[in-house]
């Protein structure tokens, strides 16, 4: 196996929703100067754009390995609120426990990961209705078991969250390295290759040799890895978890819409995590606008719908394939 | 084409079996009218759901559709009865123009249903809580709520009928024939099978699937409707309504991503849900516990009939 060349898969250059994202950002750079209050373009508020992208970020880059590989994972709001509040109630505040909740937490992800990578692959059930199952599995455990914020992180933890690196956020340092690690996986390893082509056409991988299976339950291994560290972020800004904090932050369907938006095929086999950090900063980009200009919640969300269809659209339009 | 007997109804007997078992009342005339009217609002749901399912598609957007209609309705009607009639009416045509700005957006712009439906289930949801101001407001009058929760009185042998049950054998039967009888219903099928082949083979896709887009979003219209009179008015009443229908068809047989499934299946699907929620509940499972088996559930049926295909 060792000997055979692989292809680079994906773009050398930067995906088209970095144009996108351009656009976002000098409109709303333009619209907030003419109507809003304060700067748009102020240290401050760049910042405060990364720090909103942080949590859906991580997740985001996760569901991206799911999505590329023509699978879906709808569990991951559950599994960060299992995330928050196991993390938070076996800390109970105190520092000498952060390592074992750490542990916990990961084992917690890495045997979700694998159940829902099995299921899906060993079990042959959609990935859609497979992730919703365990979604709602967990999700019921957790809310029987935890009512309202359980336990509370060690002051030292929330350095995740609110802690800097020079002028530079943690969170936003994070952030950027799991993209930077995502990348790195996706187009630099032979298990990214290989996810290519298990997404593009998952028979003609198999028929070539690729242990199709191992491939996408990796995938979904990295997706629940990725949920549980926006599930820690989350604890550690808010200092403890409660079961409601995915499903609160609409994690599942926020996270494949920026998926998507970054210019990953739902279908699998095009796309990668650089475009999903554009999505997810256009996303932040239109928040912070529509803060600024003052417009409430509700008209943000209209136009987000919108948006996603016309990103999505954008790249799909010239395709001359039927698409259900 | 229903040829045998599928798992979904022998699962639904046995559990309604058992619900008589601890509560007698269950199997009289009234207590089974109930449950039929608790679950009619997602059973039509669901059957709205498997036309745009055995095309090859899904629709995310009918949870938010739902708010929308609660919310919209009271709005609109503002306390005066005398606007029902026409409020109904307006809601029917938003549902229709989102249905088939739904299957217009796939099927020409080359936008996966799926997101699609999930813009859609953003900016409805936007929509109605940018009318209402995030809050419930107003209150649907009672010639509204009456098809959710009133009867109809003096029927021959049943003495009391629900409307929201009448309504509900009246979606079925349509929707059966409209799925297994008529051209439409056979090219949605074709389509979901093999959407290539379909195409070449002269389906008109684009309008086959719009219509799809239409009967899944006039069924969220009905099923707001309904649910509204039942509960009242309240932001979250659609929430979460889009993933049990679709769990609904996928428990009566239907197939992911098009080209099998089968009404009286999703219909009994959704039913089956309902069920097992009222035996839960009686034998005194917390709600969160109820939710976690459904997810069980759901995988068994879908590892099931996987299995079953592939033995055959």
């Amino acid at each position: 196996m060792s000997g055979y060349v692989i292809r680079k898969p994906g773009r050398a250059g930067l995906p088209p929703a970095f144009l996108f994202l351009a656009g976002a950002f000098v409109a709303a750079w333009v619209l907030v100067s003419l109507f809003g209050r304060g700067q748009f373009l102020s240290a401050a508020n760049i910042s405060n754009i990364f720090v909103r992208s942080v949590a859906l970020g991580i997740v985001a880059v996760g569901q991206s390995f799911a999505i590329l590989g023509g699978s879906i994972d709808l569990s991951v709001a559950h599994l960060i609120s299992v995330t928050a509040v196991m993390a938070s109630f076996i800390m109970q505040g105190d520092p000498a426990n952060i390592a074992r909740a750490i542990v916990v937490v990961a084992a917690i992800g890495l045997g979700v990961g694998l159940l829902n990578g099995l299921i899906i692959t060993k079990l042959r059930v959609n990935a859609l209705i497979a992730t919703l199952g365990t979604g709602l599995f967990m999700q019921g455990l957790l809310s029987t078991s935890f009512q309202n914020f359980a336990g509370a992180v060690a002051p030292e933890f929330e350095v995740l969250a609110y802690g800097t690196w020079g002028p530079v956020p943690i969170p936003v340092v994070v952030l950027l390295g799991v993209v930077a690690l995502g990348a790195l996986v996706m187009h630099r390893t032979r298990f990214g290759a290989r996810l290519y082509a298990v997404g593009g056409h998952a028979e003609v991988a198999r028929l070539s040799g690729l242990r199709t299976d191992r491939v996408l339950i990796g995938a979904h291994i990295i997706a629940s890895l990725s949920a549980v560290l926006t599930g820690l972020f989350i604890a550690a800004r808010l200092g403890a978890g409660a079961p409601w904090v995915g499903q609160d932050g609409v994690y599942d369907l926020e996270s494949i819409a920026a998926v998507v938006v970054g210019g990953t095929a739902l279908a699998g086999g095009r796309g990668g995590v650089l475009g999903t950090l554009a999505g997810v900063l256009i996303f932040s980009i239109m928040d912070s606008m529509f803060n600024q200009l003052g417009t409430g919640a509700f008209l943000k969300q209209v136009f987000r719908g919108f948006i996603i269809i016309a990103a999505v659209a954008s790249y799909s339009v010239r395709s001359r394939e039927e698409v259900g | 084409m229903v040829r045998r007997v599928p798992p979904i109804f022998v699962v639904l007997l046995a559990i309604c079996v058992w619900i008589s078992l601890l509560n007698p009342r269950f199997a009289t005339v009234p207590g089974f009218m109930s449950f039929l009217m608790r679950a009619a609002p997602a059973a039509i749901l669901a059957a709205g759901q498997l036309f745009v399912i055995v095309a090859g598609g899904f629709d995310l957007s009918v949870g938010s559709l739902i708010t929308l209609v609660v919310l919209g309705s009271s709005m609109l009607i503002d306390g005066d009865p005398a606007n029902t009639a026409w409020v109904i009416a307006v809601m029917f045509l938003i549902g229709i123009a989102v249905g088939v700005f739904n299957g217009a957006v796939t099927s020409w712009l080359k936008v996966p249903s799926f997101i699609t439906t999930l813009g859609m289930l953003v900016t409805l949801k936007g929509f109605a809580l940018l009318w209402t101001g995030g809050a419930p407001r107003g209150f649907l009058p009672n010639n509204f709520r009456v098809f959710g929760r009133n009867r109809l009185t003096g029927v021959p042998l049943l003495d009391e009928v629900p409307y929201a049950v009448i309504i509900l054998l009246v979606v079925a039967v349509v929707a059966t024939y409209l799925l297994h009888r008529t051209g439409w219903g056979k090219q949605l099928i074709a389509l979901g099978d093999n959407p290539r082949a379909a195409r070449l083979s002269g389906v008109p896709t684009a309008k086959v699937r719009i219509l799809a887009f239409v009967a899944s979003a006039t069924s969220a219209v009905i099923a707001g409707i309904l649910l509204g009179g039942f509960s009242g008015v309240s932001t979250n009443v659609g929430d979460g309504q889009e993933l049990g229908a679709i769990s609904a068809a996928v428990l009566g047989g239907a197939k992911l991503l098009g080209g099998r499934g089968t009404m009286p299946g999703a219909i009994a699907g959704a039913l089956t849900l309902q069920a097992l929620f009222t035996l839960l509940n009686l034998l005194g499972w917390p709600k969160p516990l109820r939710d976690g088996l459904q997810g069980v559930i759901i995988i068994g049926a879908v590892a099931y009939t996987a299995w079953r295909e592939r033995r055959s």
